[in-house]
């Protein structure tokens, strides 16, 4: 987690928001260490967390996890993080002998066989729905790495954002928890599908940050530029700006957010 | 007395001391025992070499395990060709496994191409033979040895270097890949048999493809996920123009093909397979053939490293006297970003390829000297009056028209 960030978006780990969707997004970057910074964020605030990862292995984010003070095996342990690893998940859905299961598998649309997002849906409703018993989590959040992915696995555009709409029934509406998920897409880019898939979810989302890279090319000292929109109720509008811009450079474990131009290289 | 023994000892019954270096794959990890590897001092995942060590040197040390690079073909292919026998060569010198799947060559035959490896070690004596005739006499002892020693020798002398130089006018001898564990998939002799090949919606030739890596991978005990005991090896892979006509695919035919994902569930199948084993892929893919470029960015995004490689052959580039020393222009798309959110991008940007008599190589691209006017190059003084013409503009028409007058 990386605390100019969160200060930036006024969260704090003691009383983290509710109820609201966090967009993601990356233009011609890559914006994954927003995924990082928000997953580590939850997990420190106490948070019961279901972090569906299509783009990368469990490895992967339980060393950036380290990297930041986190163990994400500790959390899976303790019950507190959920973690959804697509890679693997959907090579065993592939290779796997084919037992008729009762219960559709959360990866069963990969196969190709006209089947939806639902088992998807239903093992995250699972993973966040309260234990009978009552567990001391805070809220509960749902991650997803890159939605966009979920396009190239031939899911239809539709099917993606009706996942999201009862994603956001289930976990912001009835559990008062977050959600936090993210897109590619860039203004240029042909792929129509995508490019309907973030258009839509910008529309939903009340808050988006949405990393580009510099439009000048590549830059040794600052990686890339993030806006941050946030779309607060009219009372607290007055307090804040609605749209902010930084620009970022990515460090080994921190990422140091400035405004536009005010690089340490340039100053 | 102590210190004499531990040679001897292997690293993990090392007499502990007070002094003890942190050697890497002394300690924890077994794996950097494997030939032809290095652990990235970065990320701590496996490095191989793609067999080009100024790739290597581009891409932040070489291609980690479990990942897949991704090279889009130039025009006319002919490139493309050249890095993915490297990166299989540098395989067969380090003794690694391979799987070579295509659709076009038999994989015997694609094997019978591949360069054979400079031995002795140093460039500079490799670039310049005459020059380095003192040291002939040992490089021909190393090499006279080689030919006569059983391989695991050989890839115990050559896996203390990682990254080999190839000589491109030689092929590889076929001893050396004789003694390599090597799978061919030849898609048109794979069509016979294979049972049930709908499981996923693909193209069947992607579909047979993955079953049989997949199959390879288990059965020969490249799979990460099992602990064994045997000598593990490094299986790399390599898919020559995927997505081509031939592979059954129409996305380069149609810009709405019929089965449009089939290409990126394939890769992201492939990945996850990949990911959880000790393998490394690369694949090349016509990108310029692909009709609808949407399917291009998704590639993109789900292959780790992507290089795309531009000729010069063919375009107007070739006679332009600015790039009379290269042969084209090498563009690093993407660079994963492994075990950390920041990946290790190099300053260059501009890079360029060249094609030597022997060797090819991968350098900073710069424009030819600035030649003084003592020097008489044709050529060059072509070009410098040229570029005079350009910047006197208009109001030197009439000496313009001198030039034009012949």
């Amino acid at each position: 987690m990386f605390a100019e960030l969160s200060e930036l978006l006024g969260d704090s780990v003691e009383r983290p928001q509710q109820g609201k969707l966090t967009l993601l997004g990356a233009t011609k970057t890559d914006a994954s260490f927003l995924v990082h910074h928000f997953l580590s964020f939850y997990l420190k605030a106490g948070c019961k967390v279901c972090f569906v990862a299509f783009l990368q292995s469990f490895s992967h984010y339980n060393i950036v996890a380290q990297k930041l003070g986190l163990g994400l095996t500790t959390a899976k342990e303790r019950g507190q993080l959920v973690f959804l690893e697509g890679l693997k998940v959907a090579r065993d859905v592939l290779f796997s002998k084919r037992q008729e299961s009762a219960e559709p598998h959360p990866f069963q649309f990969i196969s190709g066989d006209g089947s939806n997002l639902r088992g998807l849906h239903d093992f995250v409703r699972t993973a966040l729905s309260p234990a009978v018993g009552g567990d001391s989590w805070k809220c509960p959040v749902l991650i997803v790495d890159d939605l966009s992915v979920l396009l190239s696995l031939g899911v239809k555009p539709t099917d993606v954002l009706d996942f999201v709409h009862y994603c956001r029934v289930t976990v912001n509406s009835l559990l008062k928890g977050n959600a936090v998920v993210m897109v590619r897409g860039s203004d240029d880019s042909e792929d129509e599908e995508n490019e309907l898939l973030a258009k839509a979810l910008r529309y939903q989302s009340s808050r988006i940050l949405w990393a580009e890279g510099l439009a000048t090319g590549f830059c040794k000292d600052v990686h890339g530029q993030l806006t941050i929109v946030c779309r607060s109720s009219w009372e607290e509008k007055a307090e804040r700006e609605l749209q902010q811009v930084y620009q970022y450079k990515i460090q080994d474990r921190n990422v140091s957010f400035f405004a536009r131009g005010m690089s340490v290289a340039v100053l | 007395m102590a210190a004499l023994a531990t040679g001897e000892l292997t690293p993990s019954e090392r007499v502990p001391t007070s002094f003890q270096r942190k050697v890497p794959g002394g300690g924890g990890s077994r794996l950097a025992i494997l030939p032809g590897t290095r652990p990235s001092v970065r990320h701590g995942q496996l490095l191989l070499s793609s067999g080009l060590p100024s790739l290597d040197c581009v891409l932040g040390g070489g291609l980690a395990v479990g990942t897949l690079l991704l090279i889009e073909e130039d025009t006319y292919g002919i490139y493309s060709s050249l890095l993915f026998k490297h990166f299989l060569a540098e395989g067969i010198v380090c003794g690694h496994n391979l799987f070579i799947a295509s659709a076009k060559e038999e994989p015997a035959d694609i094997l019978k191409e591949l360069p054979s490896p400079f031995l002795n070690t140093s460039v500079s004596a490799m670039e310049e033979e005459e020059a380095a005739m003192k040291g002939k006499q040992e490089s021909m002892k190393i090499a006279w040895r080689y030919q006569n020693i059983q391989t695991l020798e050989v890839t115990q002398n050559t896996s203390s270097k990682f990254g080999h130089y190839f000589d491109l006018s030689k092929p590889l001898a076929s001893e050396l890949i004789q003694n390599i564990g090597c799978h061919g998939f030849f898609l048109s002799e794979e069509t016979a048999l294979c049972p049930d090949m709908n499981s996923c919606n693909m193209a069947s030739g992607y579909s047979r493809l993955l079953h049989s890596i997949q199959k390879v991978i288990y059965q020969e005990g490249f799979d990460g996920s099992i602990p064994q005991k045997a000598q593990r090896n490094i299986l790399r892979i390599g898919i020559q123009s995927l997505g081509s006509v031939l592979w059954g695919d129409d996305i380069c035919c149609n810009e709405n093909p019929q089965n449009i994902h089939s290409l990126t569930r394939f890769l992201y199948v492939l990945r996850g397979l990949l990911r959880t084993s000790l393998s490394a892929c690369i694949i090349t893919i016509p990108s310029h053939l692909i009709q609808n470029k949407a399917i291009m960015e998704r590639v993109t995004n789900l292959s780790d490293t992507v290089v795309g490689l531009e000729s010069f052959i063919g375009s107007e580039r070739e006679t332009n006297p600015l790039y009379k020393d290269y042969h084209g222009l090498i563009h690093i798309r993407q660079i994963p970003r492994l075990n950390s959110f920041n990946c290790n991008v190099s300053d260059m940007k501009d890079l360029a390829f060249r094609l030597r008599r022997k060797l090819f190589v991968i350098e900073r691209l710069h424009l030819p000297p600035d030649l003084s006017d003592t020097v008489s190059r044709t050529s060059k003084q072509d070009l410098a009056e040229s570029t005079k013409l350009l910047s006197s503009g208009c109001s030197a028409m009439a000496i313009g028209k001198k030039h034009l007058d012949f």
